[in-house]
């Protein structure tokens, strides 16, 4: 309860700064509708205006402070105004509507979703070589490292480009990216989870004369699993930067990216905050049905209680 | 065909040399434990380069090593300028202003205890969002030069540094404490001498990953709008005209910088943790 207070306050805090800001930041573009509207605006022109700071301004021009909260094309948009538009992006527009974010979530989402079961499956896989070759630790486990180092992200329109050329376009160049960004993460996270048995447990294995499939599948895999959601949790949020930021190079018509990409090019500063939250929320909607899982998976296991 | 097979036979004795080494006696020397995963590097670009020549891969599709190699050596000047661009102008210093923010309020947080109990969800819930998003609106704000690139990093790493200092702000036992509080430590001399300590593992893994974020931000904020340098933009560029050899440079060049960038935290974390037990053996 304590808690939810001052979560409560610390997201009141930030709104009231947000509304806050919005005045000085807005002022200029305001001034000069009202000035063309026939207002009395304190230094008259343009001009003059540029040279003064904007937070006197303000206090001159006492009189467009709510203005500034209402404008079309914003710098830096009201809360109420971004959360208006998602509403009426999301719920008053037919799903299938090229003004939908519904629509554009969708896309995104299921590039995100492809990609992130892609590189879990083989992020599993290699890790299981991993940990039963020794081999294949000493070759891989290096470069995997190395590879979390460098901005993958660079990759992005090289990879869409080079599909393009073979042919392939549409949901997997993104669900490719997507899976390289959350490949690692469930490699080194398996990796470190099925390397968690402790040297007791796999002796009491031997003494029960188990073979090694059988510890695999008895042993190894069950005391990965915590480990594995956790790199999960860090994976899904990554493939949706991935799949989002796979939209922006080659131009695509739709999805998160292509919507942030769109509002940059035509300064719609409401359409790209939309966007912006859109993905935070479906980030969050993800990251918590992961959690949602992981509770159930490892109540079920007798792991958690 | 020929070098196809060749690729193929070259292929399988590194990895028999790999599987030599890996599993031979002297598997835990230093120096094979250095050489198999060098080997196994060496052996991927050869291949590439055959497989690449071997079955006439249009440049388009995917250069050979040797081209990008080439084409780094002639455009070293060009690579130089937009690494300033991007990577000293843009990642470092918005790393720097990010984290150094990050540790200020961190502080803040840790000596309220009502800011660590709203602050800190609030931060654990951001940290998971795709921030890069917003790259436009700082664009748009900061101008098409470094500086909004840095904003966008400031605002990348600003999170998971202040969600890994406050954790490990708070590493120490109550005992501790309770023996500072003894001794009758003020808040900062028990904070310099203990906690601040305690906490460098913490801080350092949360450099580490601003390290990786950093470079990304600064990167795909060039996607956005950019001077007609960097690498963002030369590798948007690029690959309008199909100039894949620039892209692949431009790419060595990144992970150069962020191995190198990460190494130089881990070295420095090296040398701030030598106690600590993961920095052993």
């Amino acid at each position: 309860m304590k808690s939810f207070l001052a979560v409560l306050t610390v997201v009141a805090a930030i709104m009231a700064v947000w509304y806050v800001a919005c005045v000085p930041m807005n002022i200029h573009g305001v001034l000069v509708e009202a000035e063309r509207g026939g207002a009395d605006v304190v230094p008259a022109t343009a001009r003059e205006r540029r040279d003064i700071g904007a937070v006197a301004l303000v206090t001159r021009n006492g009189f467009a402070i709510p203005a500034t909260w209402a404008q079309d094309r914003p710098r830096l948009p009201a809360p109420h105004q971004v959360a208006i538009e998602l509403w009426d992006t999301t719920l008053n527009k037919k799903i299938t509507s090229k003004r939908s974010l519904v629509y554009h979530g969708w896309v995104t989402l299921s590039a995100t979703m492809l990609g992130f079961v892609i590189g879990t499956v083989l992020g599993i896989l290699l890790a299981v070589g991993i940990v039963h070759s020794r081999v294949m630790d000493m070759s891989v486990m290096p470069w995997a490292i190395v590879s979390q180092t460098i901005p993958i992200i660079a990759l992005a329109p090289m990879i869409i480009v080079v599909l393009y050329s073979v042919g392939v376009q549409g949901i997997l160049p993104k669900a490719v990216i997507s899976a390289y960004l959350s490949f690692f993460p469930v490699v080194v996270g398996m990796v470190k989870g099925l390397r968690s048995p402790d040297g007791m447990q796999l002796d009491l294995l031997r003494t029960y004369n188990a073979s090694r499939t059988q510890g695999f599948w008895k042993l190894r895999l069950p005391s990965s699993i915590p480990y594995l959601f956790a790199s999960l949790k860090i994976g899904i949020a990554a493939s949706l930067v991935g799949a989002i930021v796979g939209e922006l190079p080659t131009g695509a018509v739709a999805g998160l990216g292509a919507r942030l990409l769109a509002g940059s090019y035509y300064g719609q500063t409401v359409q790209i905050w939309a966007a912006l939250f859109a993905a935070a929320i479906l980030a969050a909607l993800l990251v918590g049905l992961l959690g949602l899982m992981e509770r159930v998976v490892l109540r079920r296991m007798g792991v958690a209680s | 065909m020929m070098l196809v097979l060749f690729a193929i036979l070259l292929w399988l004795s590194g990895w028999w040399i790999n599987t030599r080494l890996a599993e031979g006696p002297q598997a835990n020397s230093r120096a094979v434990r250095l050489a198999v995963p060098l080997i196994f590097g060496l052996t991927v670009l050869a291949v590439w380069e055959l497989l690449v020549r071997g079955l006439n891969v249009p440049l388009v599709i995917l250069p050979a090593p040797s081209l990008i190699a080439v084409r780094f050596a002639q455009s070293t000047g060009l690579l130089w300028q937009d690494f300033m661009q991007t990577f000293v102008k843009g990642a470092l210093s918005g790393y720097v202003l990010g984290c150094g923010a990050a540790f200020l309020t961190a502080i803040l947080v840790d000596r309220s205890d009502f800011l660590r109990r709203g602050l800190l969800p609030v931060g654990n819930f951001v940290a998971a969002l795709p921030i890069v998003g917003t790259a436009p609106i700082l664009v748009m704000w900061f101008g098409f030069d470094w500086e909004s690139k840095a904003a966008v990093v400031v605002v990348m790493v600003f999170f998971p540094m202040l969600v890994n200092t406050v954790a490990g702000l708070s590493e120490t036992t109550q005992m501790q404490r309770d023996l500072m509080e003894t001794y009758a430590a003020s808040y900062w001399q028990g904070f310099f001498k203990l906690r601040l300590p305690a906490a460098m593992p913490f801080i350092f893994n949360g450099l580490k990953i601003s390290t990786t974020l950093a470079l990304i931000g600064a990167i795909v904020a060039e996607f956005f709008g950019s001077p007609t340098m960097g690498m963002g933009f030369r590798i948007s560029t690029s690959v309008g005209q199909l100039a894949l050899d620039m892209v692949w440079a431009e790419i060595v060049v990144a992970a150069l910088a962020g191995t190198l960038f990460y190494g130089a935290v881990a070295l420095l974390e090296r040398v701030a943790t030598f106690w600590h037990p993961s920095q052993r053996g």
